[in-house]
């Protein structure tokens, strides 16, 4: 798609479909977030504060502050970068595996194509959640195993996805020519092929990341991974669950809220970048 | 089955490429080099890994999954004491899921673009976005402080008042029924309404979403106006053309749906204090309870796989052009 | 002979999403009892669009700007929905083509059967499925006990037809409307579906409207033939005066775009430039960008019938 269609139709994509503008303008303060996190924060996230424990949403701290006196709102902004860094990493290790395992079992079939299979298959078998948990408990409770068993568990989709579309274009007539003309296989997958999958993956991917970050969520909100003081928006979860008996609802409530607004811009952002490469929507 | 084969390899695998040293572990503390020899020697770690593995597949068939560190019994024990927990709010879980998703992709399909429809399309993409932990908390912060119609989060029954019926079935609700005690059937099933409902709202969203789908194609189908043309009732087209031929999509869904259902047991029972498998399984990882990680693991790895025997069958059932290419 | 059904300058157009379609104007047909009566066009002129009309089968989008329909005294533009549903199976029905995909998939095709016979048949319960089989021997379908238990996708297309001819028929309707019912058949099969529609329509007194593109196909089997082009009849008459002596430039284009066994492929014409846009005004005659003949007096409104034989009726300034 030459360069001047694509921005015409980012621009009708996004114009027409005033939500996907929404999702992008919260990914944006997310990312800012992520960057500068510990310089927006009013407070310092760590800093406990015996005297205003369980305060509610003052004008001094607006989302109040949890049972050790800490300012939630610094720490559900710090936070941010924790959550949206372990899923990012998690999706592009996913999305990089998946494509290379998948597009190798897409373009050699044979024995490539069913060892992948199997492999794939044998992760899909189990519910996935399960599966993650598995894996962090074999491999010992720390934050790089949550990326892990989170790649792992989205594995499947990125290598399912990659094979399906390489296989389509194995033989189109582009690709014969290209090793027509001399290219190796592998040539011939990265410079081709690939190029031309890449942008329905990356609607995948993003679909994908508001599942990667629940993902990671889910395993800190049980313990896993993230250990206190560490602000992340999970355990802060599973912190504030205990008070909501007694009525302090702030401390449950922002931090899931940011986890609503993540998993919900995710999610918008990808339907819009799939209604931007449908060409059959854009009628 | 392959799958099966494979999910105990993964299982082996996962409780073998633990870090440290489980003999060290399983020795205790006052252990020295010795010890620890001879409890690996007794635990077979010290044996090459394919012997092992035999041993773990033995171990398997005669229903040994090892003993809980925790709990000091059988990890199978543990685990059958508290699955017919998980499966009762599991079970009602789905019933809520399919029966609110159902009805309401129908009726978005048959007056699609209407006000129903656009209302559940947005409850629908909104609520996919929230984590299942939080919404459980939302509902017992709403319904169980706020307005008071929620009992109090304390499990399957609140012991104080009611004591679980004579076990038949391990549900407590048709236990209850069974033995014609109302005042506990009423009991459990409040304190199962909101962790099922939280449990299923997560399932409604695809299944919602795929039923409204799958309905407007089989609505505007060819067959559908044939049976326009010749006259046949709204409801008879309505339920026995399209909605029979929708549900074949709809059962194509249900595999990952129970993934999904399987995974967030895990957090709903955590929420609740539900005394089933999947809180043993939180303080078993958080524990390193390695043998009753890896039994519950393997545990739901086989229900996941016989639940999607039981959709397959399910899709031969209603579809007959499926039991004629197998 | 009494007319059954009554179709009176019909107009209608589809709301669409890039304008109004003016689907039909001025269309007006009449179908008496033991008649087969064809419609003849190219895709898009509006034949379909007409049946769906005449059935009540319509969507929302569609608006009828004029006009009447009357099925046997039932003024059907103006019919209740429920009204509507208690002709449509009994007193009118229609046939499909592509006759596997208009066929439930996962249902029997002796229930199918059954389903319309249980809603208009008056058939007591246990004898629908002895009723579901008969009708499917009357559509003289081989060992039809077995054939009822059968799907859909274990019948060949012709059988899938027959079933869906013998749906139709199972309560005896007035009308039937047969949409393209032998397109994507083979050859063979073609006959023998027309040749059991034409049996069919003549031994029970029914009237039948055939709606195909296949103007030789109309020639050998209905008596009366009405041409259509771009939402018009453009020509009505008995089927001996249309293939004979046509009096619309459009039909006789058409005859000549029809290849016979003789004709070498060198030979075969094709009338010239396509159907008109619909969504833009139109002129009196839909033909005049595409006819040779054209003179200015053809773009004068209205475009009247003119009659140039008996029951041969024309649409045209410039008759042949």
């Amino acid at each position: 798609m030459s360069f001047v269609t694509l921005a015409r139709n980012t621009r009708y994509a996004f114009g027409e479909n005033r939500l996907t503008l929404i999702a992008v303008a919260m990914l944006g303060i997310m990312v800012v977030c992520a960057a500068l996190g510990p310089l927006l924060a009013p407070y310092d996230p760590l800093m406990t504060n015996a005297a205003v424990k369980l305060a509610p949403p003052s004008a001094a701290h607006w989302f109040g502050t949890d049972v050790l006196g800490r300012d939630i709102l610094s720490r559900v902004i710090v936070a941010a970068r924790l959550d949206l860094g372990m899923a990012v990493s998690a999706v592009v290790l996913s999305f990089g595996a998946g494509l290379a395992l998948g597009a190798a079992a897409g373009y050699f079939g044979g024995w490539t194509d069913a060892i992948v299979g199997r492999v794939m298959d044998t992760i899909m078998a189990f519910p996935l959640f399960v599966l993650a948990m598995g894996i962090v408990a074999a491999l010992g409770n720390s934050v790089l195993n949550i990326i892990i068993a989170t790649m792992i568990i989205n594995l499947p989709f990125y290598c399912r996805f990659a094979r399906a579309e390489v296989n389509v274009r194995r033989e189109l007539g582009y690709v014969e020519a290209a090793r027509m003309g001399g290219n190796t296989a592998l040539q011939t997958l990265v410079n081709h092929i690939v190029p031309n999958i890449l942008p329905p993956m990356m609607v995948q991917a993003s679909l994908n990341m508001g599942w990667a970050i629940l993902n990671a969520a889910g395993l800190s909100f049980i313990g896993l991974g993230v250990r206190p003081p560490t602000p992340e928006w999970g355990i802060m979860v599973s912190e504030g669950a205990s008070y909501i008996i007694s009525g302090e609802w702030w401390a449950f409530m922002f931090p899931g809220a940011a986890l609503v607004a993540a998993v919900f811009t995710f999610n918008m952002l990808g339907d819009g970048l799939r209604d931007l490469l449908d060409p059959r929507k854009r009628v | 089955m392959p799958s099966l084969l494979g999910v105990v390899v993964v299982t082996f695998l996962l409780s073998h490429a633990l870090p440290g040293d489980p003999a060290a572990y399983f020795a205790g503390p006052a252990a020295n080099a010795a010890s620890i020899a001879s409890v690996r020697a007794t635990l077979g770690l010290d044996r090459p890994l394919p012997e092992q593995f035999l041993r773990y597949v033995v171990d398997l068939l005669h229903g040994n999954l090892g003993n809980s560190l925790t709990t000091g019994q059988p990890v199978l024990t543990d685990l059958a004491q508290r699955l017919p927990a998980s499966l009762e709010l599991s079970g009602y879980a789905i019933i809520f899921a399919v029966g609110v998703a159902v009805p309401l992709g129908v009726w978005s399909a048959m007056k699609a673009n209407g006000p129903v429809d656009h209302a559940s399309r947005v409850i629908v993409t909104v609520s996919a976005a929230f984590p299942t932990f939080f919404v459980g908390l939302l509902l017992v912060y709403v319904f169980y402080y706020l307005l008071g119609w929620a009992p109090e989060p304390v499990g399957r029954l609140n012991e104080v008042n009611y004591s679980p019926p004579p076990t038949i079935t391990g549900a407590y609700t048709v236990d209850a029924l069974l033995a014609g005690d109302g005042g506990v059937f009423r009991a459990a099933l409040a304190q199962l309404t909101l962790p099922a409902i939280s449990l299923g709202l997560f399932a409604l969203a695809p299944l919602a979403r795929i039923t409204r789908a799958a309905m407007l194609e089989a609505l505007g189908s060819d067959f559908v106006r044939t049976a326009r043309a010749n006259g046949l009732p709204t409801a008879k087209i309505v339920f026995t053309y399209a909605l029979r031929n929708a549900l074949l999509p709809i059962t194509s869904v249900l595999g990952m749906v129970f993934s999904f259902l399987i995974g967030s047991n895990v957090l709903i029972e955590q929420v609740f204090g539900w005394q089933g498998v999947g809180a043993y399984a939180v303080s078993a990882v958080l524990a390193s309870d390695y043998a009753a990680v890896q039994g519950f693991v393997l545990m739901m790895a086989v229900l996941y796989v016989l639940l999607n025997l039981a959709v397959d069958i399910a899709a031969t059932i209603i579809d007959p052009r499926v039991r004629f290419e197998s | 002979m009494t007319a059954q059904l009554v179709v009176e300058n019909l107009s209608l157009r589809f709301r669409t999403r890039y304008g109004n379609v003016q689907a039909l104007d001025g269309v007006s047909l009449t179908l008496g009892k033991g008649e087969i009566v064809g419609i003849v066009g190219e895709s898009g002129s509006g034949k379909s669009v007409t049946a769906y009309a005449v059935m009540g089968l319509l969507d929302d989008t569609a608006d009828v700007t004029s006009g009447r329909i009357n099925m046997g005294g039932a003024e059907i533009l103006k019919a209740a929905p429920d009204v509507l549903n208690a002709l449509r199976g009994r007193e009118m029905t229609m046939i499909f083509q592509s006759p596997r995909t208009a066929l439930n998939p996962i249902r029997k095709v002796g229930r199918q059967i059954e389903d319309v016979l249980r809603e208009h048949g008056n058939v007591p319960a246990r004898e629908l499925r002895r009723e579901a089989v008969a009708a499917l021997a009357r559509v003289r379908i081989p060992d039809p006990e077995r054939r009822a238990e059968a799907y859909p996708f274990e019948l060949s297309g012709g059988m899938c037809q027959r079933v869906m001819i013998a749906m139709a028929l199972a309560c005896s309707p007035s009308v039937l409307i047969a949409d393209e019912p032998t397109t994507g058949l083979d050859v063979t099969t073609q006959a023998v579906i027309m040749d059991l529609i034409r049996d069919m329509s003549r031994g029970g007194d029914m009237a039948t409207l055939l709606i195909t593109h296949d103007l030789g196909l109309a020639g050998e089997y209905c008596d009366r033939i009405a041409v259509m082009h771009a939402g018009h009849v453009v020509e009505a008459g008995p089927t001996e005066a249309i293939l004979t002596k046509s009096a619309h430039p459009y039909t006789r284009q058409l005859l000549a775009a029809t290849p016979t066994a003789e004709t070498r492929m060198e030979e075969l014409s094709a009338i010239p430039g396509s159907l008109p846009d619909l969504r833009s005004p139109l002129p009196p005659c839909r033909f005049v960008m595409r006819c040779a003949r054209r003179q200015p007096v053809c773009d004068e409104a209205p475009l009247r019938w003119r009659q140039c034989g008996p029951d041969h009726v024309v649409r045209c300034r410039l008759p042949l």
